[in-house]
Formats: C-alpha cells, sequence, structure tokens
C-alpha cells in the first residue's frame, strides 16, 4: 500500500496528530496561561481547513478498503465544520475564563468531537460510521460533565450518556441485521447488493433499516427520540451547549444523506414514511413545546428539534432538489444557531449566565448592535425574508410540493408562524422592555467582531443566498 | 426596456433602505455630534423629500398613454431556485408609489418633536419602511414580491412594539402573528405556480392556465394573505388593536399605505391571475365588502376612542375598494366594468390621504392632552381654531363630501354597484349616513361645544410645522376631490389591461 493512497484522508491525519501534540503541550501549560493551548487549538484548526483546501477532491475516492470517502460532500462539510467550531472556540473562551473552566480539556475534547465529525462526514461503512459517531458521542458526554461541580451538567451528561448508549445500541442491532441480510458493511454494496438480488429486499432488511432510522434520528434530536435534547442544552454550560448545538448537526446530516441515498435509495418507498411520521412530530412538538419555555436555551433545543423537522421533509422526498435543500438548510441553521447560542455567551459574565428569556430585557437600551444581530439571527429562525431562513425554507418548501405533497408545505408553513411566536418573544424583550440590568458587556474585541460578522453572514447570505444554493445543488447532482 | 442600474425605480427602492441603514448605524455610535444639532432628523426629512422628488420623476417619466409595463429591469437572483430581480410599473403601482413618497416625509416632519425616546431608530424604520413598501409595489417576481412584503412586517413590528401606547406589545404581536399566518399560504401558492411555469414571473403566473379547482384554492390562499391586510370583514379583528396602540406616525403609515398592500394585491394577483377563481368567489367578495362598509359603519359609531373610531372607518372605507374591484362580473365586461375598478383605485389613493390626516390630527390632540377618549375633549375649536378648522375638512372628506376625493372614489364605486344591483348600491350608500354619523357625531364631541375641561382650555393651537403638514394634505385632498382626472388619465390604461386579462378564461378542459 502505497502512503499516497492516504492522503484523501489528509485533513484527519492531520487534526488527529495536532491534537495529540496539543495534548501532550497542555499538561505543561499552567492554569493561568491556558490561552496558550486555546491559540494550539485555533492553529491545528487553521492546519486542518488548510488540509481540507488542498485535498479537494476532483472526483469520489475510496479508501481505506471501501470505508472511507472523500467527496466534494465531505469536503464541504468539513469545512464548515471546522471553521464552526474555530468559532464557537473563540465564543466561549471568556465564556470559560469567567466561570473559572479555562482548562485544556475543552479545546481538546472539542477537537476529538471534531475529528469524529470529520469521520462520520467521510463514513463509507457502517463500521466507520459507527466509529466516527462515538468519537464524537464520547466527547460529547464528557464536555457536558465539564463543569464537575454543578450538579444540573452532571445530570445531563448521565441523562445524555444513558439514552446515548441505548441508541448506539439500537443502531448497531440494525446494523447487524443489515450486515446479516446483504453481508456486507459497505454503503455503495448494501445498494449494489440489493439491486443484485432483489429477493433480499423483505421484512428483515427493513427491521434492520428501522433499527438504524431510529439511531440516526435519536443522533439528530428528531421526535420521538429528543427526550435528551432539551435537558443536556439547560444542563450543559452555555458554551458546551454552543457546540453541541451547531456543528454535529452537520455530521448527522451527512450520515443520514449517506445512509437513506447511497445505501438505501432502492428502499426509498420503505423509508419515506418513517421519515415523513418523525419529520411531522418533530415540527409540530418541537414549535408547540417551546412556546412554553421560559429558559432560553431549553427554548431553542426545542426550536432546534422543529428545524429538524424540516431538514427531514426534505429528505423525506428522497428527491436530489430534496437532499440539496436538506445540505442548504442544515448549514444555514447552523450558522443562525451559532450565533444565537454565542450571543448567551456574549451577555453572560462573571457570576451571571444567561439562562432565562428575561435576560435580554431591553437590550436595546444596553447595547443596540448587538440587539439588533440577535434580531437577526431571531428573523433568520423565523423565517423572515430577507434572512437567509427564508431561502432555507423556501427551498425546503419548493422540493415538498414537487412530489405533490401539498398538505406536508402548509404544514410547514403554518408551523412556521407557531414558531415565529417564541422567537418573536426575544426581540420583545430586547426592544419593547426597559433594562434592569445596565451593566457593559465582558468580553473581548475578537468576539464582537466575529459574532457582528456571524449576524452579517444571516443577512448577506438571505441577500445573495445563490451561490450557496448553488453549491449544495451541484454538490447532490453530482 | 432599461436594463442600466440608474433606474428611478431602484434608486426609489433603495434609497430610502440605504439612507434608513445609515441614520440606524450612526445613531448606535456613543459619542455623537451628529445627535446635538438633531442633524439626524434634518437628514431623515431630507432624504425622504429627496426620495418624493425621484417619485415626482418617476411621474414625468411615465408614459400614461402606453400600456406597458415601464422602467422595467430584470436581473438575475437565485437562479437555482429561478427567482429573478425584476421590477417595473404600471399606472396603479405608480399612483401607491406616489402616495408612499408623499406620506413618508409628513410622517417624520410629525414625529419631530413627539417622538422622544430613540428618535433615530424611529425615522430609521420609516425609511427602511418605505423602501419595501415601494419595493412591493414594483415587484414583478412573486419571491421578491413575498421578500418585500414580509420584510416590510419586521420594521411596523418594532415601530408599534417600541414607539406604542399602553397594549402596544399584545398589538404587535397580534399584528405580526395575524399578518404572517395570512401571507405564508400566499408563498405556498406561489411555490405552487412555480411548479406550473418554472419561473416566479408574474406575467407567466398571468399566462399560465389553470383549472378551475386550481383556482379556487389559490384565490382561498391569496384571499388571506390580502383580505387580512385589507382588511376584509371576518379578518380584521387585528387593526383596530394595531391602530390604537401604534404611535401616530405607525397608525399613518399603517392606514395610508399598508392597508392598500391588499388592495393592490386582489388587483395584481388575484383578479388577473385567477379571473375564473375570482369570478366564483366574486359574490361572497361582495357581500364581505358590504358588511364591511354597513356593520363596521354601526362599529364606528359607537366607539369611545377617535383611533379606535377612524380605525373602524377605515375598514369600512377599505370595503368600497374590494367592492369596486370585485363588481366586474356583475357589470359585465362590455358595459363598464372599469368603473368599479377605477373607483377602487382612487379610493385607496384617497382613503391613504384621508386617514392618514386623521390619524395626524388624532395624533396632534394626544400629544397635547394625553389622551384620545372622545369624552375627554370638548370645545377644542375654541382654543384651536386652525387645528379645528383643517380637521373638520377632514372628517367632511371621510364623509364622502363632493369636492374632496373621498366622494370620488365612493361615487365611482356607487355608481358601478347601481350598474350591478341595485340593492348593491343601496346598501353601499348607506355609507353616506353611516360615515357622516361617525365622523360628524366626532367632530360635534370632540371640537364644537363648551370648553369641557380646563385641560382643553390650556390647548396650544398647531404650531408652522403642524399647519404646514396639515395643509398639504389637504390641499391634495382638495385637488383630487376637484379635478381627479390626472390619477385617473394614470390608471386608465393599467386598468384596461388588467380587465383584459380577467377577461380571458384560462380554464383549461382535460
Amino acid at each position: 500500500m502505497n502512503i499516497y493512497d492516504l492522503l484523501p484522508a489528509l485533513p484527519e491525519i492531520v487534526l488527529l496528530t495536532m491534537i495529540c501534540l496539543v495534548l501532550v503541550t497542555d499538561l505543561f501549560i499552567k492554569d493561568d496561561e491556558k490561552d496558550i493551548t486555546f491559540w494550539l487549538s485555533i492553529l491545528t484548526l487553521a492546519f486542518t481547513l488548510w488540509s481540507i483546501f488542498s485535498t479537494y477532491p476532483e472526483t469520489r475516492e475510496v479508501i481505506f478498503d471501501g470505508s472511507y470517502v472523500s467527496d466534494s460532500l465531505s469536503h464541504l462539510l468539513k469545512l464548515f465544520a471546522v471553521l464552526i467550531v474555530a468559532v464557537v472556540f473563540f465564543y466561549s473562551r471568556d465564556y470559560l475564563k469567567h466561570n473559572n473552566l479555562m482548562r485544556g480539556e475543552y479545546y481538546l475534547l472539542g477537537m476529538f468531537g471534531l475529528f469524529g465529525m470529520m469521520v462520520m462526514m467521510s463514513a463509507y461503512s457502517m463500521l466507520t460510521m459507527y466509529l466516527g459517531l462515538e468519537t464524537l458521542s464520547l466527547s460529547l458526554y464528557v464536555l457536558v460533565a465539564i463543569d464537575r461541580d454543578s450538579t444540573k451538567s452532571a445530570e445531563a451528561a448521565m441523562k445524555f450518556f444513558v439514552l446515548g448508549a441505548i441508541a448506539s445500541g439500537i443502531l448497531l442491532f440494525g446494523i447487524s441485521w443489515v450486515y446479516g441480510v446483504t453481508s456486507t458493511l459497505q454503503f455503495n454494496e448494501i445498494s449494489f447488493a440489493i439491486q443484485q438480488n432483489p429477493g433480499i429486499n423483505g421484512v428483515p432488511l427493513w427491521f434492520g433499516l428501522v433499527f438504524i432510522i431510529v439511531g440516526l434520528a435519536f443522533k439528530f434530536g428528531a421526535v420521538p427520540f429528543h427526550m435528551w435534547l432539551p435537558d443536556v442544552y439547560q444542563g450543559a454550560r452555555s458554551s458546551v451547549t454552543l457546540y453541541i448545538a451547531s456543528a454535529p448537526k452537520l455530521a448527522a446530516l451527512a450520515l443520514i444523506l449517506r445512509v437513506l441515498s447511497d445505501s438505501f435509495g432502492d428502499l426509498h418507498e420503505i423509508w419515506q414514511t418513517m421519515i415523513l411520521i418523525i419529520a411531522v412530530l418533530s415540527l409540530v412538538i418541537g414549535n408547540i413545546v417551546a412556546i412554553a419555555q421560559n429558559n432560553i436555551k431549553r427554548m431553542l433545543g426545542y426550536s432546534a428539534i422543529a428545524h429538524v423537522g424540516f431538514i427531514l421533509a426534505a429528505i423525506f422526498t428522497g428527491t436530489q432538489h430534496g437532499y440539496s435543500a436538506a445540505l442548504f438548510y442544515t448549514i444555514t441553521y447552523v450558522i443562525m444557531a451559532l450565533g444565537a447560542f454565542g450571543m448567551l455567551l456574549l451577555l453572560s459574565r462573571e457570576g451571571l449566565d444567561i439562562e432565562v428569556i428575561s435576560d435580554f430585557k431591553g437590550l436595546n437600551e444596553r447595547n443596540p448592535w448587538f440587539a439588533l444581530v440577535m434580531l437577526f439571527f431571531m428573523f433568520g429562525m423565523i423565517g423572515v425574508p430577507p434572512w437567509v431562513g427564508f431561502f432555507a425554507k423556501l427551498a425546503v418548501i419548493n422540493s415538498v410540493l414537487e412530489i405533490g405533497y401539498f398538505s406536508i408545505a402548509v404544514l410547514m408553513v403554518l408551523m412556521s408562524v407557531v414558531g415565529a411566536f417564541y422567537y418573536l418573544r426575544i426581540i420583545w424583550y430586547m426592544y419593547f422592555e426597559k433594562a434592569i440590568d445596565k451593566s457593559l458587556l465582558q468580553v473581548s474585541l475578537d468576539m464582537k467582531v466575529l459574532l457582528s460578522f456571524n449576524g452579517m453572514a444571516v443577512l448577506v447570505l438571505g441577500i445573495f443566498p445563490s451561490w450557496l444554493l448553488q453549491i449544495c445543488r451541484n454538490i447532490i447532482f453530482v | 426596456m432599461m436594463t442600466n442600474i440608474f433606474n428611478f425605480l431602484n434608486i426609489l427602492i433603495w434609497l430610502p433602505i440605504f439612507s434608513g441603514i445609515a441614520v440606524l448605524l450612526i445613531s448606535y455610535s456613543e459619542k455623537n455630534i451628529f445627535k446635538k444639532f438633531e442633524v439626524l432628523h434634518y437628514f431623515s426629512l431630507l432624504m425622504s423629500l429627496i426620495i418624493f422628488f425621484f417619485g415626482i420623476v418617476l411621474y414625468i417619466n411615465y408614459d400614461s398613454g402606453n400600456a406597458a409595463l415601464q422602467f422595467v429591469q430584470r436581473l438575475s437572483w437565485i437562479d437555482s431556485l429561478g427567482v429573478e430581480y425584476h421590477i417595473g410599473i404600471d399606472g396603479i403601482s405608480l399612483a401607491l408609489i406616489l402616495l408612499t413618497t408623499f406620506m413618508t416625509p409628513l410622517v417624520i416632519l410629525s414625529s419631530w418633536e413627539s417622538i422622544k425616546k430613540r428618535p433615530y431608530q424611529y425615522f430609521s424604520a420609516f425609511l427602511i419602511l418605505e423602501g419595501l413598501m415601494i419595493g412591493v409595489f414594483s415587484s414583478l417576481d412573486a419571491i421578491l414580491f413575498y421578500v418585500f412584503w414580509e420584510a416590510m412586517l419586521v420594521p411596523m413590528f418594532l415601530i408599534i412594539g417600541i414607539w406604542g401606547g399602553k397594549r402596544r406589545i399584545y398589538a404587535t404581536l397580534k399584528f405580526f402573528l395575524y399578518t404572517f399566518l395570512g401571507s405564508v399560504l400566499m408563498l405556498v401558492a406561489f411555490i405552487y405556480l412555480h411548479g406550473k411555469t418554472g419561473d416566479f414571473n408574474f406575467l407567466s403566473f398571468i399566462d399560465t392556465p389553470l383549472t378551475l379547482t386550481e383556482q379556487k384554492y389559490i384565490f382561498i390562499a391569496f384571499f388571506l394573505a390580502f383580505a387580512v391586510k385589507v382588511p376584509m370583514w371576518p379578518v380584521h379583528t387585528w387593526l383596530p388593536d394595531a391602530h390604537v396602540e401604534a404611535p401616530t406616525g405607525g397608525s399613518v403609515i399603517l392606514a395610508a399605505i399598508m392597508l392598500k398592500m391588499g388592495g393592490y394585491g386582489f388587483i395584481r394577483l388575484s383578479l388577473p391571475m385567477l379571473p375564473d377563481g375570482s369570478h366564483y368567489f366574486s359574490n361572497f367578495m361582495i357581500i364581505f365588502s358590504l358588511i364591511a362598509i354597513t356593520y363596521i359603519g354601526f362599529v364606528a359609531l359607537m366607539q369611545k376612542d377617535m383611533k379606535k373610531l377612524i380605525a373602524y372607518s377605515s375598514i369600512a372605507h377599505m370595503g368600497f375598494v374590494t367592492l369596486g374591484f370585485f363588481l366586474i362580473w356583475s357589470i359585465g365586461f362590455n358595459s363598464g366594468a372599469g368603473l368599479g375598478v377605477t373607483g377602487g383605485i382612487v379610493q385607496m389613493v384617497s382613503h391613504g390621504l384621508i386617514s392618514g390626516a386623521l390619524f395626524l390630527c388624532v395624533g396632534m390632540l394626544y400629544d397635547r392632552m394625553g389622551s384620545r377618549q372622545i369624552a375627554d375633549f370638548g370645545g377644542v375649536v375654541n382654543t384651536m381654531p386652525k387645528f379645528a378648522a383643517l380637521m373638520v375638512f377632514f372628517c367632511m372628506a371621510n364623509a364622502g363630501l363632493p369636492g374632496t376625493s373621498g366622494f370620488v372614489g365612493e361615487f365611482l364605486v356607487i355608481l358601478a354597484s347601481f350598474k350591478a344591483n341595485f340593492w348593491y348600491s343601496f346598501i353601499a350608500a348607506t355609507t353616506l349616513v353611516l360615515g357622516a354619523a361617525y365622523t360628524l357625531w366626532m367632530v360635534k364631541r370632540v371640537l364644537y361645544g363648551e370648553v369641557a375641561n380646563s385641560d382643553v382650555g390650556a390647548l396650544q393651537d398647531i404650531n408652522n410645522r403642524e399647519f404646514i403638514i396639515l395643509s398639504l394634505l389637504a390641499i391634495t385632498i382638495l385637488i383630487i376631490g376637484v379635478w381627479p382626472a390626472p390619477l385617473m388619465e394614470l390608471t386608465a390604461n393599467s386598468v384596461e389591461t388588467v380587465l383584459n386579462q380577467i377577461n380571458q378564461s384560462k380554464v383549461i378542459e382535460l
């Protein structure tokens, strides 16, 4: 085997090597100098980003005996994942300092999680997928518990771990059925086996498929497998919530796309109904329950469930338009979620976590610029033009109407009206109420600049969404 | 076709938006020399006047003899979804654009002193809103239209919520959710039509054949969007709340222009795109309009709050617009169906001016007294003679006095309804009684009689700024009332085009 055959996996190799170096270096860094670890992590991410650019594939390359794929989909998602994790690190730095959590573990676990995500995005066999998923999940379990003195975090981590382990078990169980029927674990060979031997397209295969979908829906946080999500969002420290709420969604999307279209594309009619039910339930329950929340992290958690409903509705179509709409929706949603959670970190300071919606009271008096930026995120999530959320919803609804599901499209728009209420509530507190707390923001300039860019991105992508839509489309229509 | 980016229409859409953003950003900086000398006040006013000037330039350059769309510009925007940046206007759009550019400077001028809390955000919201409203009137692409249409809600949501009265949060949430709910189904309808035609161009929507069932469903989707905006009788309940709680400027823009979006939507989208569906529902629409005219007229009679009274009178007057539009089939195409449509358009413009003026009057009283209750006033004419003279004039116009613009629109629509059916015109004409009753009764209670209390006795008459605002409106109302010909000529060809589109059945035989 030639060493150059491993070149497509360069991003992962670079990242893992650098992580090991940072891990060892971190041991020798004093507790009050953890800024060094932070900058080393940023350097690591920069190298990873460079390696992603330098290995951009002309065609789809499959290596490691068919268990790893490098194509434009994996590269685009990795690119966004690395960028988003870097932004997460920048947003979290001041928060961690204020809360006495500035330890190397946060960054290292974050990067291990990123490694897991990148493996998931490039997974081309059930086993690689599982390995990536577990690397990510284990990092997340520990990250949630990173504040060991907080009982809430410990509880959330425990819940996350137990439920996550069950979901992994269910996923493995499904994989074993599929392996039993098709005698392969590779995505393309599963699809090939089904085409070659239509006789195996029966209940045992479907049985395995159902378990795999349940496992993936759990990781995505779709109803009825969403129970962990609000608790974990609320229980984890805000910087960890920011991490969980952003990049892992990209990895989960990659898995769902690969499993459902690459390996089980021929079983479209079998999984379609199931995905539809999950999507509709997520839309309805996510949006309606979010109205009742006063804790903002919990509310954004339920809103994440609702957004997953939109993404799954696009995947349900089983068309290439639907898949590219799902890809666009996920990327833009992650950018908005990053900003919304980043805003919580911006407003938090020593001894004060932003937890309830009323903490946003009078932000327009305290700091009109960031009130405006938050307004961008909220209207973006509602799906009001010209913010980018509108075009994401437009693409999804368009793909659903294309296959003639009128009622689903109507349900989706009605649910975005329901969803509008709880996002508007934040704007109401920011703009219509008087400020109680008039203190100034305690964060560094780089975070303010990045967050402003993040807000502008939501607007600018909404005014010029064409290029990103086109990229998503080119990737899916290979 | 004009393709350069210095299309006047582009300037009219983007200049207000960018100047609004500039005002907003300048106001954010902490140490600000601009704030000391009201520089941003003058800047906002200047920008809105420049925009009005461009509106006039647009009017001068518009060829009303030509029925085709003018100032058309078509650029690709989102290729992968088939969305284009496609704008252009006809006479109907131009009339409403002129109304928008005329009202905005007046609103900014009227808020000069009364807005103490963050005035720059207030002015910037109005400037951005102006650009978005002009965008709605000039879009020829469904998604572009929808973008402007929805984006418009955001500044208005903030205007009512930040600067409104006591129950402002309830009112603004109701306003936002009500109108948002109405419009989302329109989006689904647009995407459905896109599935038929492959693009989002209004003109190809008009050309594409549709079965009657499709037309009925799409009509209902459009109806929800536009009827909520107009607002028509069963879905009007957001309007009194929004109007009462909104600051004066917000009420003026809401009544003068945002309500016209609904009427504009019917004439630009529903009628030409769905002629058979509109025909099918035309009786419902007429009945709803007549209910709005009479029932809401009675409701207005009972109001104790002046703003609420004017809000209800707006609903009743907008009933004439929808009545005029949907009378087409009852009259018949060969016997002057254009009368109702023209009447509806004149009524839109005239109602914009009159209701705007009345809201300004109430706002001026509110600034002085801190109350809008009719019972708190009485004998205002003794202390504010100039104001009282103008307000009486606007109230007369609201009641449809001949010689004012209010008369022209209502008269045309009643004339058209007489051609259609005697009873339609009979019911519609009750407004002449009802409208006079509720407005003049208000005038009697507020303006005339003894000075009611010491507060009224201490009132100061309007200053020059306020006098200029009101007299400009009064002059315009008078001009349209005595000499409506330019307005009708401006829209005549466009109305003809729309009628031809409506006259062609689109149903395909399967």
